[in-house]
């Protein structure tokens, strides 16, 4: 299935949900989905059997600064061989997302991480820690505006 | 009676630990265990690295394993896309997987030349591909080796090591480092290969190719390695998709999908290997020892490779393709590998600046290690072991 193909299946069931869509002039094409229908679209494309996206490659969070946070799911399908990207934007006043933990578990950890170092928030995730730095730790490091906390347990963190 | 059965209990309840009574057999209630928090790591010679798991065993059964990671994080996606151009990134990509630095660096390489859309020469390819299969082969020794002394079998680890030792030595002739190399760079490399290359890695060949079978009466078949691994966590191959797993871990539940065959890059399509997957001979399909095996059958498989492209190697600039200044206009892309340890993805958002707006790296041992409490769970403690050895993980990657 291509992405003009994986786009309008998309678009029949969810409607208003599918907010944007690029195939051309960009190396992956991508589909833009709401971030409060990002779970029922992935189990959409996990189950559907045209679409069957059984592998989530690499789930990952951007800053793209102006107020914006997004995050991209690659995901892969075994059985058909075909790729699509999806991405959902989110605000930094108000950064929610579902969590599609439960359609791919692989991305409890990837969620975790997005959550660690940008501050973004997955609803519906059961364990949303942090990951990769200390539980106490200040502020969320990949975003562009990120300023390193002073002090850290007493000790100079900008040695 | 009864009356004076209570008041026993009563007696025996007044014995309080840790807000729960003790009775004794024979009286009332049996006694009751408790579950216990262990910690293993972050200091623990089986962990690879610096990986705390919190064990929560009832006796010797483990209940739950929560892995503690980021102690060895180093802020690689940050430096990435703050400090340092797109040349300047690859020494980071070295320091990810220490083991295999060749193979992240050529996933790097792979993507920003799909971002600059630059067609590297024959010559580079091949040499890329002679490369990264020494850097299987010398990756999946340390992790054959490494494996069994987490078992118990301290010879095999020094056998692997001595075998490794020329492979090294190759890597350290061609770009004067052991481990990390900074040796594939976008559009080519950073030196050509000496004179005598061909004649090494054909020696070497010859030289290990025997080595393989010494490797399995050694270890591969030892019953006491046998009984440790077979049947231990067993990973169904669709579980192992759902996690996301990757490599052999995910060959080794059965699942032949290799992307230098079924999503391949560079020149790999022009080479004939075969992709080795567990087949549960000794167990069940999906346990630590077809995950380990899977390792050995690779190594061969690499052999062939090398043995397939040192022979066609073409004449050429290693450098011709190399851009004086990489500068890729506004767009983003996603490409994967296979490493060693499995699939090695760089998603690159590029702005039009000479350094990267974003690079998310999707390290393949992060996830394997993911699964590594899923098929945990009812497992003895020194089974854990045996599970984390088999999935082969590299904190300096999973911390990035």
């Amino acid at each position: 299935m291509i992405a003009q193909e994986i786009s309008d299946s998309l678009k029949a069931q969810f409607g208003d949900a599918i907010v944007e869509t690029k195939f051309d002039g960009v190396l992956d094409p991508y589909i833009k989905v709401a971030p409060e229908k990002i779970k029922d679209v992935a189990l959409f494309l996990r189950d559907n059997v045209q679409t069957a996206f059984s592998y989530l490659m690499c789930l990952s969070g951007v800053d793209y600064q102006e107020g914006r946070l997004g995050v991209v799911y690659h995901l892969y399908s075994m059985k058909w061989n075909h790729k699509i990207t999806l991405k959902v934007d989110v605000t930094v006043e108000h950064p929610h997302c579902q969590s599609v933990e439960s359609v791919w578990k692989t991305a409890n950890w990837h969620e975790r991480e997005a959550y660690d170092l940008f501050g973004i928030i997955f609803d519906g995730h059961p364990d949303l820690r942090r990951i990769l730095l200390p539980d106490d730790w200040e502020g969320h490091p990949l975003r562009k505006d990120y300023q390193v906390q002073e002090y850290y347990n007493g000790m100079k963190v900008p040695y | 009676m009864e009356e004076a059965l209570t008041q026993h209990e009563e007696s025996t309840h007044g014995l309080v630990e840790s807000g729960r009574p003790l009775t004794i057999p024979g009286f009332g209630r049996p006694l009751k265990s408790e579950e216990m928090v262990v910690n293993m790591g972050p200091q623990h010679p089986s962990t690879h690295g610096v990986l705390r798991l919190e064990l929560i065993v009832d006796g010797e059964v483990v209940v739950e394993v929560i892995p503690h990671i980021g102690y060895l994080h180093r802020c690689f996606e940050k430096h990435a896309e703050h400090m340092v151009n797109y040349q300047q990134v690859i020494p980071y990509c070295d320091r990810m997987d220490y083991i295999a630095s060749m193979n992240n660096d050529l996933g790097y390489a792979v993507a920003c030349e799909k971002l600059l859309n630059i067609k590297v020469p024959e010559r580079v390819e091949y040499i890329r591909v002679i490369m990264a299969e020494l850097q299987r082969i010398a990756s999946h020794m340390l992790a054959i080796g490494t494996y069994g002394m987490d078992i118990g079998a301290f010879t095999p680890f020094l056998y692997c090591f001595r075998d490794r030792e020329r492979i090294l030595d190759i890597f350290e002739q061609t770009c004067g480092a052991r481990l990390l190399y900074n040796y594939i760079w976008i559009g080519g490399l950073s030196h050509d290969v000496p004179l005598n290359f061909v004649e090494k890695v054909k020696d070497f060949c010859r030289y290990y190719r025997p080595n393989i079978k010494e490797l399995n009466d050694l270890l591969s078949y030892n019953k006491i390695f046998i009984e440790r691994t077979a049947n231990v966590g067993v990973l169904p191959a669709d579980v192992a998709i759902n996690y996301g797993a990757s490599g052999p871990v995910l060959r080794g539940s059965g699942v032949k999908w290799d992307l230098r065959k079924n999503d391949t890059y560079s020149i790999y399509d022009s080479f004939d290997f075969e992709i080795p997957t567990g087949t549960g001979i000794m167990g069940t399909v999906g346990d630590c020892w077809d995950r380990y095996m899977v390792r050995v059958h690779e190594m061969e498989q690499s052999l062939n490779i090398i043995e397939q492209a040192v022979d066609k190697i073409p004449a050429g600039d290693v450098q011709s393709a190399v851009p004086k200044r990489i500068r890729p206009e506004a767009s983003e892309v996603y490409v994967r590998t296979e490493t060693p340890k499995g699939e090695l993805g760089y998603y690159i958002i590029a702005d039009g600046t000479t350094s990267p707006y974003r690079v998310k790296v999707r390290p393949p041992t992060f996830v394997n290690l993911s699964i590594l409490p899923a098929i945990s769970r009812g497992a003895m403690i020194a089974d854990v072991i045996a599970i984390l050895g088999s999935i082969d993980i590299v904190l300096g990657e999973v911390d990035r």
